[in-house]
């Protein structure tokens, strides 16, 4: 794995307004993404989880600039993405290509497959006729279909088929980066492996790199290298994907892991259930935005917002715990490790 | 714990839909049972055929296209396919009561949740005077969680967050006291968070209400945490019965192999997950044969031509594959099944 960060992206926000009354007063704002950094480094998979409402998804549209952040930069293969033109964008997006979660709504009904994935190569202008023609049919080979495919409509696929081509037209241009948002959460338990295996191979063969965006814990697991954890807008954790599913360090991702049901009888695991329901984004606690919710609350923790910070190697944390200042019990925890 | 009673009995039930291109089995002959105060599980995946027993069970199947066209819903030894819709409307709610995927769409949003809620009271027990069914709500809501239920009697379906519409769908399910509670994929629409919260009060409204649960879903997880005992449908059709124990140790149809290793585990890390060839089956697609064959690594001659039976491999372990019929007890005696 190379060393440099080909996705780096510093102090990212996207404010959405809210308006109200008949002249669209602007009544204040869903802080959507709040102010996330993280850098995703050449042929690794960073998965992105959290729960609905989290700003996984913005932010995945924002990587793309599918929307425009309100502030912040992305910096990608060494250059600002924010400050492009649309012209200049679309010439980026060749290396970024998105899947998405619903293979039934991502794909053109009256289009045919051949056509689906022969239209990124004329956006771009790659390639003349033939040799599209050729792409085509190899591709769908490359993502387990047939060539004969090619001439059939979306609606004669069943899902697993229609996220595969989904894959495919992702593919088309040779991106370097993927975003991939919830690619598996329509699909049945036996199709998402297949998805998942497939994903996986065409990582290897093409050198890709993935940002995985999903709810499910267990499939993010499999297949990333680095996880982070998002909760109302922010970036609560982010550490290798190992480090964290086995000590995780901020009680929502404690909580988190401890609610995904086990497929095992015999496992029977000390439950976190955290009381409540996750706070309006429109009008976000003060502080710390999980502390209405969290187990640990101090009292700093209802008034300074905590920073993300590198507490282990690798593995950083937004969590008054695991600040010095908080208190001696603290200390006594990092000196236990 | 003594023996409990069936409350329950499914009987060769047959649903069809009659659609403009054939007749589509989405229930094809299965047979189980529910007993008293248990929690059974039914999985698969998506038109296998489980929410369509739950609505068959109902009596809700939409009619057309949809007919239960064979079989026996006996529920305290009368058949609820024969009753009459007039008194089918007595035993929805007051003994059997159903819960929906997405709590939105199943509360109205038009009314408030104390509206609703007392709505079925009313219909139920008529002898309650008003205070009465609002004080009835009231502790109803209390007993599911929902913090500060008398001002929630007051307010509208879209006020609440997805986890406490789930909650109040169960407060409306239970406040007739039911002695099954069927849930159709209850935690599929929340968040890890609220499913755990609502998967724990479904368990613990179990205990102290004793109230039976047929749980549907596609979720193993959620299965080994909350059932006892297992049903694993494929196409229409039950491949799979046992205890949920059982099950995960020694799971035996293909297909439920298949599934249990084809889940990530959020405990260990895997190189590649083992995943089961081809597509899940339209309902209705194969006709001949058994309707796994064409995805088992295990399939022989015999799989494409017959069907097989609902085989008992122990006291309450059935496996629908012919790797189990009686000839043929382990995987090694698929010789001697084709032989014979």
């Amino acid at each position: 794995m190379a060393e440099n960060p080909l996705l780096k992206v510093e102090g990212l926000k996207k404010y959405f307004p809210i308006k109200k009354g008949p002249l669209g007063r602007v009544a204040g704002h869903v802080k959507a993404v709040d102010d996330v950094s993280f850098q995703v480094m050449e042929g690794e998979t960073l998965g992105i989880v959290g729960e609905s409402g989290c700003g996984k998804s913005t932010t995945g549209k924002l990587l793309m600039r599918l929307l425009s952040p309100t502030d912040g930069t992305i910096e990608f293969d060494g250059k600002d993405m924010t400050s492009l033109t649309n012209d200049e964008m679309r010439k980026v997006r060749r290396d970024i290509q998105m899947v998405f979660q619903d293979p039934y709504a991502s794909l053109n009904p009256r289009h045919s497959i051949a056509k689906i994935l022969e239209e990124p190569l004329i956006v771009h202008g790659i390639a003349s006729r033939k040799e599209r023609k050729e792409k085509v049919k190899e591709f769908l080979e490359v993502v387990g279909l047939s060539s004969y495919h090619a001439k059939r409509f979306p609606h004669q696929f069943s899902g697993g088929q229609r996220q595969r081509i989904g894959i495919a037209r992702a593919l088309m241009t040779n991106p370097k980066l993927i975003i991939a948002d919830e690619p598996v959460s329509a699909l049945d338990v036996s199709i998402q492996a297949q998805v998942l295996n497939l994903m996986q191979d065409l990582q290897k063969e093409f050198k890709l790199t993935y940002i995985f965006i999903a709810h499910d814990l267990s499939v993010v697991r499999h297949i990333s290298d680095r996880v982070g954890v998002m909760y109302l807008g922010k970036l609560v954790e982010i550490a290798d994907s190992e480090k964290l599913y086995e000590e995780p360090l901020h009680p929502y991702t404690q909580a988190l892991l401890s609610a995904v049901p086990i497929p095992d009888p015999h496992y029977k695991n000390e439950q976190i259930i955290i009381q409540g329901d996750i706070p309006n984004p429109a009008d976000p606690p003060s502080g710390c935005p999980f502390h209405t919710r969290c187990p640990f609350k101090m009292e700093i923790c209802t008034k300074v917002t905590p920073s993300l910070d590198e507490k282990r190697s690798g593995h950083s944390v937004a969590c008054h715990l695991y600040n010095d200042q908080a208190g001696n019990d603290i200390k006594q925890l990092e000196g236990s490790v | 714990m003594a023996e409990k009673k069936t409350i329950l009995e499914v009987k060769d039930l047959q649903t069809t839909f009659f659609t403009d291109s054939g007749q589509v089995p989405a229930v094809d002959h299965i047979d189980f049972h529910l007993k008293e105060g248990e929690i059974l599980g039914i999985v698969g995946e998506s038109g296998c055929g489980k929410s369509v027993t739950s609505l068959s069970i109902m009596g809700l199947v939409p009619h057309p296209p949809g007919k239960i066209v064979g079989g026996e819903i006996l529920y305290g030894g009368v058949n609820l396919i024969e009753k009459k819709e007039q008194d089918m409307r007595k035993i929805r709610g007051n003994d059997i009561a159903m819960i929906f995927q997405e709590p939105m769409t199943s509360l109205n949003p038009l009314f408030t949740i104390g509206n609703q809620m007392t709505e079925a009271i009313r219909i139920h027990e008529r002898k309650l005077s008003k205070k009465e069914i609002e004080q009835k709500a009231i502790d109803m809501l209390k007993m599911v969680g929902l913090p500060r239920a008398t001002e929630l009697m007051k307010e509208y379906p879209h006020q609440l967050s997805g986890g406490m519409r789930q909650r109040v769908m169960i407060a409306m399910a239970l406040v007739c006291n039911p002695k099954i509670l069927i849930a159709d994929e209850p935690t599929t629409a929340l968040d890890v968070t609220i499913q755990a919260q609502i998967l724990n009060l479904m368990k613990d409204l179990n205990e102290r209400l004793h109230t039976a649960i047929l749980l549907i879903t596609h979720d193993l997880g959620v299965v080994a945490d909350v059932c006892e005992r297992v049903i694993v449908m494929y196409a229409g059709q039950i491949i799979e019965e046992a205890s949920t124990e059982t099950l995960f140790d020694q799971p035996q149809h293909p297909y439920t192999k298949g599934l249990i290793q084809s889940v990530p585990d959020l405990r260990e890390k895997r190189d590649r997950l083992y995943s089961i060839p081809g597509n899940v089956p339209r309902p209705g697609t194969i006709k001949q044969g058994c309707r796994f064959a064409a995805r088992c690594e295990f399939a022989f001659e015999r799989c494409r031509v017959e069907n097989p039976d609902l085989y008992a491999t122990s006291d309450a372990h059935r496996t629908r594959c012919f790797l189990y019929d009686g000839e043929g007890v382990e995987i090694n005696g698929r010789e001697s099944v084709a032989k014979s």
